[in-house]
Order: structure tokens, then sequence, then C-alpha cells
């Protein structure tokens, strides 16, 4: 290794205070006891359902639909969790099925 | 009147079970965390310290790299930054519900990963349990399991014997869930739609690694600039 130990916790600080810039902005930039912007409302209200779209994307980001597996194991898997749900509504159901069928299709198939 | 201690472990009780597929996800994906880290030559400590303090799974294996590399501190904190802006769009969305004041508050805004998030934001928290403490619980359950399989896996890394292959989908069928039960409810679908439509494009354009600042200005610049089909976003029927 290269770095000293107190390279490795400068290194270390900045990603943690990076991170918790990232995290802890929107609300020192709008704190509670202030009138939060119109605009900053909306965006409140809007953004939600895309950042959940956008974590869905997020999830799926490494599937390679060119090489390997070519995602089947991922389609199959995702079909069988939004059938089960829409089946039943039940979350932790949904979500352990899928994920049996998907560990099952990984280590036995693909 | 209920105790404090009655309120807290009503939502405790209500909270464990929405974390269940993260303590799945979670415990696999930071024991490999600390196998990772233990395989380079570091000692536990470092994946326990770095689970405890910087708390994002994409940074910290990313972090590994940067640790091996020549210092450079400004990259590392700039590629911090860039990774995790995504927190950015959940704070904005989670400006009202984390408005608690205190460490309780400052721990949630602390703690807030992807999976804490989307249960925090999403959940049907009956009316007789504390929003805040269930959300407090949510959140320091997850982070419980992140901190203590980094450590573990740091520990024995050598020493388990995986045949669990697979299991960090339970988070993805997580998110996967989460999204069908916002459309489920929402009156409109624009932001979903835009959400959804936005970030597969930009993937396909710019690649698994520079996707998400992409699709967040895009997001961001029409939801600014048409705020009409909006406007219901997010409004339950």
């Amino acid at each position: 290794m290269t770095m000293t130990a107190g390279q490795h916790v400068i290194i270390i600080a900045l990603v943690a205070v990076g991170t918790m810039i990232t995290r802890f902005l929107p609300f020192i930039l709008f704190p509670a006891n202030k009138p939060t912007p119109k605009y900053i409302q909306y965006l409140g209200k809007a953004l939600p359902p895309a950042s959940l779209g956008l974590l869905v994307v997020y999830a799926l980001k490494d599937v390679n639909v060119l090489q390997g597996s070519h995602g089947i194991p991922e389609l199959i898997a995702v079909i069988l969790v939004l059938a089960v749900h829409l089946w039943k509504r039940q979350m932790l159901l949904s979500i352990a099925i899928g994920t049996v069928c998907y560990m099952v299709l990984v280590q036995a198939f693909f | 009147m209920e105790t404090t201690k009655e309120t807290a472990i009503k939502a405790l009780k209500a909270a464990f079970p929405q974390t269940i597929p993260i303590m799945a996800g979670y415990v696999f994906l930071s024991i490999a965390y600390g196998v990772y880290m233990n395989a380079f030559g570091f000692n536990f400590l470092y994946p326990m310290f770095m689970s405890m303090l910087i708390y994002a799974g994409t940074v910290q294996f990313v972090a590994v790299g940067l640790l091996m590399a020549v210092f450079d501190p400004l990259n590392a904190f700039f590629l911090t930054l860039m990774i995790n802006a995504r927190y950015l769009f959940y704070g904005i969305s989670m400006l009202n519900k984390y408005r608690i004041n205190g460490l309780k508050g400052a721990f949630l805004v602390f703690g807030m990963s992807d999976e804490t998030f989307s249960i925090n934001l999403t959940a049907d928290i009956p009316e007789d349990i504390d929003e805040g403490w269930f959300m407090f619980f949510v959140t320091i359950l997850n982070y419980t399991y992140w901190v203590s399989g980094s450590i573990l896996g740091g520990l024995f890394g050598e020493l388990i014997e995986f045949n669990t292959k697979g299991l960090e989908f339970a988070m993805t069928a997580m998110f996967i869930v989460i999204f069908l039960e916002q459309w489920l409810k929402e009156k409109s679908h624009s932001s979903s739609l835009l959400g959804l439509g936005v970030s597969a494009s930009c993937l396909i354009i710019f690649g698994s690694d520079n996707f998400i600042i992409p699709s967040m200005i895009v997001i961001l610049l029409i939801l600014t600039l048409k705020k009409e089909p909006f406007m219901k976003a997010g409004e339950t029927k």
C-alpha cells in the first residue's frame, strides 16, 4: 500500500463528509423555521415518484442484455415480482418469491 | 396515555417487518464488502468505520479503490459528491417528513440510504403508530444490518462459505414492489413515468457508471419547464 494510515483517514473522512453534504444540504438550505420557496415545495411533491423510478433503473443498471445471460434471469424475476405483487399485494411475499426465483436461476441455470 | 417507551416499542414492532428484505440484502452486501476489503489486506476496522461513518454502499466500494491508489483527496471528495448526488433528490422529497428536531431528526437524514428512503417515503404507517419513531427504527435497523455485516465480513471473511449468489436481488425486488405500490396508489403517473423513462434513456446513452447525474438534470429540467402535468404527482387516490 502506497498511502500512510493518516492519508487513509483523510480519504475516508472526505468520503464521509461528501456523503453527508449530499444528505443534509436540502435540509440546511430549506430549514423548518423559514418558508420553503414555492418551487421547492412543488419539487417536493413532483420528485418522489420520479426518484422511485430512478431507483428501479439504478437497481438494474448492471444488467447487460448484450452479454452473459442477456438479462434473462432479471427479466423473469422482475415479471414474477410484478405478477405476485399484483395478485396478493403482500410486499414480503413478492420480494421473497422473486429473490428465491432469481437465486435458483443464477445458481442452477445461468 | 402511552408512555414514550410503549410508543417506541409499538413503532419498532411495525417497523421491523418492513426492513426484512433490506436485512437480507444489506447483510449479504455488507459481508461481501468486508470480505472484499479483507482480501485487499485491510484490517476489519476499515470496513467497520467506513460503514459507520459513510454508510453508502456504492461509494464505499469505490473508496476501497481510492485507498489503494495515489493519494488524491480532491478526487475522492468530488467523486463522492457525484456518486451520491441522488441523495439531494431524496432530501427534497423528504423535507416535510424528516422535519423532526434534535438528534432523532439528524439521524434520519444521516441514515437516508436508498432503501431507507424508499421505505420511509412510501410506508403506510397505521394511525396509532408514531411516524417519527417508525421512521427512526427503520433507519436504525437498516444501519445496524449494514454495520454488523461489514464487521463480520471483515473479521471472518475467508471462513464464510457462500452459496448466496443472487441474494442481492432482494433489494431490486423491493424497489420494484415499492415503485408498483406507488403506481397503483397515485392519481397521475406522469412523474413515475418521467423518472423511469429518463433514467432508462440516460442509462442507455451514458452507461451504468455515468447516467445518474444526466438523469437528475433532465428530470429537473422537465419538471421545471413543464409544471402542469406534474402538479398532481404524489397525490394518492
